[in-house]
């Protein structure tokens, strides 16, 4: 029941958006194409304004990541997670997460592949995806879109954040589906 | 902060190839990621235009700033530095609108329009201000209502309840939620980054 409704929001979500926003506007009697035309306008010079901010990150993580430096990084990290009732094989996603938003949805796509969508580690890669956000990503767009060079804390409440999602994600799944 | 990290990535990566013996991998994991982040970058290009023409209608049929009047007290609190007739609290508001809904390729053109108009109030400087700060915490610890692209997934490895994770994300995202606004509250206050927002 709960996976149609959610099903059906998802499906109907942006077409209902499309539909209802226009829709109010004719009624408030906004020129409606023109509108969007402008509104528009601002997407290229927006989108390509974070070029340099994205090759910057994404070439640091790509190095961290096919060097092996980040499989160094989790075979350090791996006896606290196992102390924290975690299964080792969800730590390279962990570890993904707050660095690049297709890497961990890859790496959680393998899991379930893997060990089925409904095994322990199926279901906790589940509930990590879904809970925390590119933290890393987030921050160089927004940040980068506008130009800003100094992030101040912004960076520690992030990670602070993903962090916190972890452990809320272990110890959640750990309670439920043990 | 981000200066110290992006340069612990590379150094660190660079030592381990080295160690491994295989150096060549940093030159094209480099140039490959290089290329990429354009791509994303060029990909970005339609949606963002298109949210962002659909984001001005809403704007001036007097959508957003209705939504942005409804939750103001609460708004107001998070960031008492934005008035809630101003566009940067629309966009906020459509930002993480999007991201309860799961609707990831949306969030990011409004997250984006949103910086743009925090910029504005912050005089263009090149350091972030409070509202910013409070803002990305906000962002990077949205509850995500219908985590759209993982129940696919779960789907489409055929999970007997695809859905049953909906309420730990929730618990989980909660938690972080939490977190990440009393840091920025008390970061906001007491830091030595805090200044005099």
């Amino acid at each position: 029941m709960l996976q149609v409704i959610l099903s059906t929001v998802s499906k109907w979500a942006i077409p209902f958006l499309l539909l209802i926003i226009p829709l109010c506007g004719i009624i408030k009697k906004v020129p409606v194409y023109e509108a969007f035309v402008e509104g528009a306008e601002e997407g290229f010079t927006t989108a390509v304004r974070i070029i340099p901010f994205l090759v910057g990150m994404l070439v640091a993580i790509s190095v961290f990541r096919a060097s092996g430096a980040m499989d160094v990084l989790i075979s350090l990290i791996r006896p606290l997670m196992v102390a924290l009732g975690a299964p080792p094989d969800v730590l390279p996603l962990a570890i993904m997460r707050p660095l690049s938003g297709s890497g961990a949805l890859g790496l959680a796509t393998e899991l379930m592949k893997v060990y089925g969508p409904d095994s322990m580690i199926g279901r906790m890669a589940s509930v990590m995806q879904g809970t925390t956000d590119t933290t890393f990503f987030v921050l160089t767009v927004y940040f980068g879109s506008v130009g800003i060079k100094r992030f101040k804390y912004a960076v520690v409440t992030g990670l602070s954040a993903d962090l916190t999602g972890l452990l809320a994600s272990i110890y959640i799944c750990n309670l439920l589906f043990k | 902060m981000l200066n110290v990290i992006w340069l612990l990535l590379l150094i660190s990566g660079i030592i381990v190839a080295a160690f491994n013996g295989q150096i060549e991998v940093v030159t094209e994991a480099a140039l490959d990621a290089a290329q990429s982040a354009v791509r994303v970058c060029f990909d970005l290009i339609g949606i963002m235009s298109m949210w962002l023409g659909i984001m001005k209608i809403a704007e001036k049929a007097g959508l957003i700033q209705g939504l942005a009047s409804f939750m103001s007290p609460l708004l107001r609190r998070l960031f008492p530095s934005v008035s809630s007739r101003d566009p940067a609290m629309g966009a906020i508001i459509m930002n993480l609108s999007a991201n309860m809904l799961g609707l990831g390729n949306a969030a990011t053109p409004f997250g984006m329009k949103a910086m743009q108009e925090l910029q504005r109030l912050n005089n263009n400087q090149p350091e972030a201000s409070a509202a910013m700060c409070t803002f990305m915490a906000l962002n990077t610890s949205c509850i995500t209502l219908i985590p759209a692209t993982i129940i696919g997934v779960r789907l489409a490895y055929g999970s007997a309840d695809p859905t049953e994770i909906v309420g730990a994300c929730i618990f989980a995202t909660s938690c972080a939620m939490a977190v990440a606004v009393s840091l920025d509250y008390v970061f906001r206050r007491h830091s030595r980054w805090g200044g005099k927002h």
